[in-house]
């Protein structure tokens, strides 16, 4: 039954790299296009504001909710339904005055002190200050970027400069698609989506290096051959594995997706499509970026058996 | 090439450190199977205040008028522990115990780990969990430092003023300059050059520049700036520490990050508006003469104050009488600290004023040397209450005397209180004077507030999740590869179990991005795995002997395992050297999880394919 093998199979993946750089780069450019015009939907993390989760007893009205906040001079908050009908949140922009710490409780109060609020309770809130959030943008795009970097040196040195910069530019493809999917749908991306991205990074690399350990493995085993072919052989025989491991992570990650809350929701996608694309890069990606680098066999082979094989 | 029989076989020493690795996953895993129960933990509100057996005894009398039942009390450094069965006694407990025991007991709701004593008498705890998981308050607050160096050259001003004056320099202004620094201008360049070296010697925190042939200017050196800082920030850690106290918080972290911000974090708060309220309280000091002509007890007890003074409270409750006439307030005190007196060993507290206040202070006490002088702690609080269904906010002070001393000096700058009884009492009253001192604006930065229920949702999700992906994982693992894939099952159980061990040891905070850390390495962990048997497929497919074939697996995929393992690893860390409170938490669980993982899938199920299939002849392998 689970018979969804890829045994044995020859798939001429490179002779569709063409088709498939002019994919990546079309969606790549969907994605940048879509990140300069619509921007993120950045999170509270990023924002700074108030953020105010709150649970009525029985189901709620957001738009009754909104008009008793603008009556208390919360004009600018929004609200809305958030994963029952019971549950709403309530956001409310980043405010200048300096009190902008007790706003949450003025919000709650307020909601309590009208006609059938007397039992909401109050789920969770969050005060981000401006300052934060600005520092929490410097310091993730600096953790993502180190990342990219602490990579590609330990691939350079695990590997070889082409293979890395493959790796590195399949990981910078699969970070663009992840950021990318979440502002063309506008999915709120907050300090957890972030720490997915990271985690994508670091994933999205395991893959590839499968891949490229077997490029490496089969350069150096097999004398015949051009170096498109043995490529080709490699992602075929490694074909099996690369989709099993990222199909048994994806499980886990679909599970979190649907059974680890609303809160863990973003993270969850940004995961999946991490994951999703991730498998694609390392297939076409990487390996389609070191053939167009000139990467050949004698790149590969150790150094001390180069200069061996020269004396015959 | 050797005989495949004796490949697959681990000498006895690798079983035995497996065994024991897997012994210490399940001890140190093992005290988060008892859970938690609703307790109440009473502590004294001051050094004096003693919780003994005696204590103890009158808490059971105590709930036991009310018929409440209590699981089992527990005496512990200092602090007394209450367990009940359930959250509605603790409740009710809570609200008797602070009713009863007053002002003089701190009573905290807490969720105490229900472990066996002798577990945590062998240091074994259950994993700490994060506020998202257990409800509470979280704060970052950050101190106004341009605001505190600018209090401090504004009190150098008068500082360098009273010094010219002294030393009969003819100045024309000393003011504060916009960018920093102080600067001073002369009549002419010998009045300067009069004043430079004074003040170098008078003022040596500060440094000197001539930015104009007529004037001087002088600015806080680094050293001095740094210490400024480090002081406003251990100031106001003091003051939230002592306020703290009063909300009555069972484990609260009050913490430095980085030079200017403190963590405040209060398990278990649920009202943040009152939390609010107490950790934003101002407070003040005023030094008084006392009253030496009037009976203090007599005024207490007939409600007749005096005309010119005024009746205070100390901190033990005792009345204490004090002179209408406030001689200093807390503002002018620049530093207290608490040390020995070198010439008769007794505990002291060392203060030290600005220039003005020292002038004020010098004038005030030079003609009551012999008199006796009390200082007063004031704080300004406000609390919102619900009158009739609408909010009302109302300030109110409280005072309290903090120490009665016997002048016994002309006062100048830099004086001392003695007559201490003990240095945790010197230690106390300085804390309290530079809580009372100049303070430095701190302002509420960030705010995440967890309330009880959600937490609880966030755990019950956060498990059931995982639970969830262990199950599915486990049925594909099954599935695909029969009997191998049980193994990858155990390895992963074994996974889940050093994770947990791992982080109750290390008492990292888990937090609902923990778990997810936690779900993403089940993954993760069964990934080699998968590795693994593609490869064995792999080489049974190519005419290998099964023996070979598990051989070739297990050493050929290790090389890919570390690489895609690493890299991983590489992002974890950045992740939480990036870190802010609960991705820290999955930058943790990330990386312990990709160490054991590494430990389990690779080593622990090799063990187990080992002892299974080792050392037989194989025609077939269940892969």
């Amino acid at each position: 039954m689970w018979r969804f093998d890829f045994y044995n199979t020859h798939i001429d993946f490179l002779r569709w790299s063409k088709l498939a750089m002019g994919w990546s780069i079309a969606v790549l450019l969907i994605a940048v296009g879509s990140l300069l015009f619509r921007g993120m939907n950045l999170g509270l993390d990023f924002t700074g504001g108030t953020v105010i989760e709150v649970q009525y007893p029985n189901p709620a009205d957001p738009t009754q909710i909104r008009a008793t906040l603008a009556k208390a001079g919360f004009g600018d908050a929004q609200a809305q339904h958030f994963g029952t009908a019971r549950d709403v949140l309530i956001r409310i922009p980043p405010r200048a005055q300096t009190n902008a710490a007790t706003l949450s409780n003025d919000v709650l109060h307020t909601l309590q002190g009208v006609e059938g609020g007397a039992n909401v309770t109050l789920v969770r809130a969050e005060f981000v200050g401006p300052q934060v959030g600005q520092e929490l943008v410097e310091q993730g795009g600096l953790a993502a970027l180190g990342a990219l970097l602490g990579i590609l040196v330990y691939v350079m040195f695990r590997f070889e400069w082409r293979l890395a910069i493959g790796t590195v530019a399949a990981t910078v493809h699969d970070v663009i698609f992840t950021v990318g999917w979440f502002s063309l749908f506008q999915i709120e991306f907050d300090l957890t989506v972030l720490a997915a991205v990271l985690a994508v990074i670091g994933y999205s690399v395991n893959d590839t290096v499968v891949v490229l350990d077997r490029i490496r493995e089969n350069f150096r085993k097999r004398r015949k051959g051009t170096a498109i072919e043995i490529m080709n052989l490699s992602i075929n025989e490694t074909l099996s594995r690369t989709t099993m491991t990222s199909f048994v992570t994806l499980l886990s990650v679909i599970v979190m997706y649907f059974f680890g809350g609303t809160v863990m929701r973003g993270f969850s996608i940004a995961m999946i499509v991490g994951i999703v694309v991730g498998t694609y890069s390392s297939i076409y990606v990487a390996s389609a970026t070191a053939l167009y680098l000139g990467i050949s066999r004698e790149d590969l082979l150790p150094r001390a058996k180069e200069t061996a094989d020269e004396r015959p | 090439m050797s005989t495949p029989y004796t490949l697959n076989q681990y000498p006895l020493w690798k079983y035995l450190l497996i065994s024991l690795v897997m012994l210490w996953g399940l001890i140190f895993a093992l005290p988060n199977l008892f859970g938690e129960d609703p307790a109440v933990q009473i502590s004294g509100a001051r050094a004096n205040i003693v919780v003994d057996s005696a204590f103890q005894n009158r808490v059971a009398a105590l709930l036991d008028a009310e018929k409440l039942p209590i699981k089992r009390l527990e005496l512990q450094e200092g602090r007394l522990l209450v367990r009940f069965a359930d959250p509605e006694t603790q409740l009710k407990a809570a609200d008797i115990l602070k009713d009863q025991l007053g002002r003089d007991y701190i009573v905290a709701l807490n969720l105490a780990s229900a472990a066996p004593g002798f577990m945590r008498a062998l240091g074994l705890n259950p994993m700490y969990l994060g506020l998202d998981l257990r409800g509470g308050v979280h704060f970052l607050m950050q101190v106004d430092m341009d605001a505190t160096i600018k209090q401090i050259e504004d009190s150098y001003v008068d500082e360098v003023r009273a010094q010219l004056r002294s030393e009969k320099v003819l100045y024309t202004s000393v003011g504060r300059v916009a960018t920093g620094g102080v600067q001073v201008e002369f009549k002419d360049a010998a009045e300067r050059d009069k004043a430079a070296p004074a003040l170098r010697k008078n003022l040596s925190g500060l440094q000197q520049s001539q930015p104009g042939p007529l004037s001087l200017k002088l600015t806080l050196g680094e050293r001095e700036i740094k210490e400024k800082r480090d002081f406003a920030l251990q100031q106001n850690i003091t003051t939230l520490r002592n306020r703290v106290n009063e909300l009555g918080v069972a484990e609260p972290i009050i913490q430095q990050q980085g030079s200017d911000r403190i963590v405040v974090q209060l398990p278990g708060v649920q009202d943040t508006a009152r939390a609010k309220e107490i950790l934003g309280a101002t407070a003040t000091l005023e030094f008084r003469l006392a009253d030496e002509e009037n009976d203090w007890n007599q005024a207490a007890t007939s409600g007749h104050v005096p005309l010119n003074s005024r009746l205070y409270k100390d901190r033990n409750g005792r009345p204490v009488l004090l002179q209408k006439r406030v001689m200093l307030t807390g503002d002018a005190i620049v530093d207290a600290s608490s040390g020995l007196d070198p010439q008769n060993g007794g505990a002291t507290v060392y203060v030290t004023l600005d220039g003005k206040g020292a002038k004020r202070f010098e004038d005030a006490t030079k003609d009551n040397i012999g008199k006796r002088m009390g200082v007063v702690f004031i704080e300004n609080k406000t609390e919102t209450k619900r009158v009739n269904g609408d909010l009302k906010k109302t300030a109110f002070t409280v005072e309290e005397v903090i120490n009665v001393a016997t002048i016994r000096d002309r006062l100048s700058r830099r004086f001392q209180i003695t007559g201490l009884e003990s240095t945790r009492e010197a230690r106390d009253l300085a804390l309290l004077l530079r809580a009372g001192a100049l303070v430095s604006p701190i302002e509420i930065i960030e705010e995440r507030t967890v309330g009880p229920s959600a937490g609880k949702e966030n755990i019950a999700q956060g498990f059931r999740a995982a639970f969830i992906s262990f199950l599915v994982i486990g049925a594909f693992m099954v599935l695909r590869y029969k009997r191998f894939g049980m193994i990858a099952n155990a390895a992963l159980a074994a996974n889940v179990v050093l994770i947990i061990a791992a982080l109750s040891t290390l008492q990292a905070t888990l937090s609902l991005p923990g778990i997810a850390g936690i779900v993403l390495t089940m993954g993760m962990a069964v990934d080699a795995n998968v590795l693994i048997y593609e490869r064995i497929r792999e080489e049974l497919r190519n005419g290998t002997t099964p023996q070979a074939a598990i051989h070739a697996g297990f050493d050929r995929a290790f090389d890919t395992i570390l690489d895609s393992n690493i890299t991983t690893l590489i992002a974890a860390i950045m992740l939480f050297g990036f870190g802010s409170g609960p991705i820290k938490g999955f930058a943790v669980t990330l990386s312990i999880g990709i160490l054991t993982s590494m430990f389990t899938a690779v080593t622990g199920s090799r063990a187990l394919v080992n002892l299974i299939y080792g050392g037989r002849k194989l025609t077939t392998l269940s892969v």
